[in-house]
């Protein structure tokens, strides 16, 4: 490994740990997409900065950016507040405006500005190394490591003085406005500290890619886990992950970086959307037939509980009775057995005093409307789940 | 370039008539996105429709446009799907699925796209010009293509015209109603994203939203009639089109997407403006109007408090005697005068018997015969 592809790493390692943290927040705070609105519309003022400066690493560039997207976001409240249009249109509204208005912009000054329209959707972090920070003569190692390196710096400080204020204005923002914290000024605290890491991370990885960045992590990790602190961790983690594999890929197949890091991103939101215990799609289709088998049983429970006569409760009526399909029929019956809620004498069904009393509570569950107690009771009669 | 440029060339004619009909076509889906509340669901579909281009080209080989735009549709349809999936088995909302599938498939898509282009096959480059979108490549067979599928659109659009407003307005009685709403739903989804991939080409990946959406927000704000809304969406798509492509064609280096794009933002902060019933401008001249009255009332209850207490309700009062209370202000005082509510003379003021009865009926919740 070279010093170039070492410095592209952690640049690249650096920018998704920045973009994964005020992530985790927007994600929570069902604010993910203001992160797409912001890292268009900075454009605008990316150009503007560009002509002031002519340095895309300048400090005083990044904050006039940032600025254009703390902009977005009073614009697009000042759109809500007018009660005009849903929220998500007040969105939709003002960022391809703002972002046609940069586009122009560039498109029209093409000789002075250096920006080309493609650096702008992908970034060039493969170029990033050659733009080097020189104090007095000596080399100081990429400016963009510096800039965003910087700006985590600063995130992470923010992070740590206000995890508490934070957390509780994300998951009770009434109760932290009673509390004295201004969910005001967190809130756009929080869009500043986005607006400002979109704007550093804009130059390595592009407008559209920085939204991967931001989200992806953020949302994967949201899959595994209930703990702001682990949620963070995780997120930060899967960032730096897909940071060094899409490297290594983007290298592989001599693509875009910033495209192949957000490809990883992908593939692991995939494995963890299909496989997260708890929230992924295949341990929720588990769980809904699971219910399905115990509401089933449930069912044929109290129906043998109302009838006393064999005939009711002899294996081939209920088929009938229940009007259930063979297969199914017989996966009720073989959970009740393996419970030992029920016994079958010359194939007439009966209750045991475990299956009569099970009977009853979840009748008088159900009765007081307390459904949500019958999984309780579930975890105390079941040997096997279905 | 001059405006008979415009009647004479073929070029820009066919670019014009391509872009007013995406417009029009735009407009009229964009509304049922809009009012769905699934505004930023266009932002997603057309950029998860890039990786269907790179990927049908990758397959194919060939750069043909319909193979192109099948990719793409197929692509959108799966970012579509795949949203609704995302919101319905996890706990992500939907504002963080739209963010995901867009930003990764459109990652994937720049993937392929770069690695593409470094592929030594001659016939790759012109891909990009799906990410800002170039209407100058916009051939007649092109607005054939886009003319074939309003008119379906349309057609279906009318077919299923009553099930639609219903499902627009109340999901849930439409299926207790026993329509199909899952098949509605799939129905007008897969036409929001034909749209979408149809404009593609000219508008591109980034702005495409725009179009679906800005006209359908202006439009909403003029009528509260869902066909109306529709027909002036249309309107105000092809209008945006039309005007974009004079705009960007008159001036050099000013690419048709952004300024189409431009052209729609101003319709809607027209809309927002300057429409009757709900604008901003008429809202404050309302605001305004209504505040003036309650001052007038105010006046009125304050003078017939002090007139009741005397046995002739038209016996005259000094002005001065209602400097304790704020409201009054010289014009509230003639504009009662000038509805011979009170009488003014000199530095008097004494209630008219019809201003009496108005005061003392002013807070009465029966309805104002006027």
């Amino acid at each position: 490994m070279s010093g170039t592809q070492i410095e592209i790493q952690l640049i690249a390692a650096l920018v998704a740990v920045a973009c994964a943290i005020p992530g985790t927040f927007l994600v929570l705070r069902k604010m993910a997409m203001i992160s797409d609105a912001i890292s268009h519309s900075i454009l605008p003022g990316i150009v503007l900065g560009f002509f002031l400066t002519q340095d895309l690493n300048s400090p005083l560039l990044i904050l006039l950016a940032a600025l254009t997207g703390v902009i977005t976001v009073i614009l697009v409240e000042a759109i809500q507040r007018t009660g005009l249009v849903k929220e998500d249109t007040a969105i939709g509204l003002v960022f391809p405006a703002l972002f046609s208005i940069g586009v122009i912009l560039i498109a029209r000054n093409a000789n002075d500005v250096h920006l080309d329209i493609d650096a702008v959707l992908l970034g060039e972090l493969a170029f990033a190394p050659f733009d080097r920070l020189l104090v007095g003569g000596s080399d100081w190692g990429p400016k963009s490591l510096w800039v965003i390196g910087t700006i985590l710096t600063v995130t992470l400080t923010l992070l740590l003085l206000f995890f508490k204020e934070l957390k509780l204005s994300t998951f009770d923002a009434g109760l932290a406005a009673t509390l004295g914290f201004s969910p005001l000024i967190l809130h756009y605290g929080l869009m500043t500290v986005s607006s400002v890491t979109v704007v550093g991370a804009f130059d390595a990885v592009g407008a559209v890619l920085v939204v991967a960045l931001i989200i992806a992590p953020a949302a994967t990790a949201y899959l595994l886990t209930d703990d702001l602190r682990k949620m963070l961790l995780l997120s930060c983690g899967f960032g730096v992950f897909a940071a060094i594999a899409g490297y290594w890929l983007a290298n592989l197949l001599d693509a875009s970086i910033a495209g192949s890091m957000s490809t990883v991103l992908g593939l692991l939101f995939f494995v963890v959307y299909l496989f997260a215990p708890g929230q992924g799609v295949l341990s929720s289709l588990f769980r809904e037939r699971r219910q399905r088998l115990e509401v089933s049983l449930l069912v044929f429970l109290l129906h043998l509980q109302n009838h006393q006569e064999k005939r009711e409760r002899h294996v081939n009526h209920l088929r009938e009775h229940i009007n259930w399909q063979e297969v199914r029929s017989r996966r009720v019956l073989d959970l009740a057995r393996k419970n030992n809620l029920i016994t079958i004498v010359d194939d007439v069904v009966d209750l045991t005093p475990k299956g009569q009393q099970f009977t009853d509570e979840a009748l008088s569950y159900i009765t007081t409307n307390k459904e949500t107690a019958i999984e309780e009771l579930k975890e105390r009669f079941f040997l096997f789940r279905g | 370039m001059e405006l008979s440029d415009f009647f004479t060339n073929y070029t820009l004619r066919t670019i014009t008539l391509g872009t007013a009909i995406l417009g029009a076509i735009c407009g009229m889906l964009g509304s049922f996105a809009v009012l769905r509340k699934q505004s930023l669901l266009g932002d997603a579909i057309s950029h998860a429709a890039l990786p269907g281009i790179a990927l049908a080209f990758l397959f194919t080989g060939v750069k043909k446009q319909e193979i192109l735009l099948l990719g793409a549709l197929v692509s959108g349809l799966v970012g579509a799907f795949w949203i609704r999936s995302i919101v319905k088995h996890t706990r992500l909302k939907s504002d963080t699925a739209l963010g995901l599938i867009l930003s990764l498939f459109f990652g994937f898509g720049m993937l392929l796209l770069t690695y593409i282009q470094k592929l030594p096959n001659a016939n790759q480059a012109g891909l990009d010009k799906y990410l800002f979108g170039q209407a100058a490549t916009l051939v007649e067979s092109d607005v054939w293509l886009m003319a074939g599928a309003t008119g379906v659109s349309l057609l279906v659009l009318l077919l299923f015209w009553k099930e639609l407003k219903l499902l627009l307005f109340d999901a849930d009685y439409t299926q207790t109603l026993g329509f199909n709403t899952r098949f509605l739903d799939i129905l007008i989804t897969s036409f929001i994203v034909i749209a979408i991939v149809l404009g593609l080409q000219t508008v591109g990946v980034v702005l495409m939203s725009a179009m679906l959406l800005a006209p359908a927000a202006a439009a909403r704000q003029w009528t509260n009639k869902l066909s109306t809304m529709i027909f002036l969406a249309s309107v105000f798509g092809a209008l945006a089109g039309v005007f974009g492509t004079a705009i960007s064609a008159s001036y050099d280096n000013l690419s048709t997407g952004p300024v189409i794009v431009l052209v729609a933002a101003v319709i809607v902060l027209v809309s927002f403006v300057f429409s009757p019933e709900r604008g901003l401008l008429f809202r404050e001249i309302r605001f305004r109007r209504n505040r003036k009255d309650l001052n007038r009332k105010k006046t009125l209850t304050f003078m017939y408090h002090i007139a009741s207490d005397h046995a002739d309700i038209s016996h005259p009062h000094a002005i001065r005697i209602l400097n304790n209370f704020q409201g009054y202000t010289r014009k509230t005082l003639n504009q009662l005068a000038e509805r011979e509510l009170i009488r003014i003379e000199g530095d008097q003021w004494a209630m008219t018997p019809k201003g009496y009865e108005e005061a003392a009926t002013l807070y009465d919740q029966t309805p104002d015969p006027v």
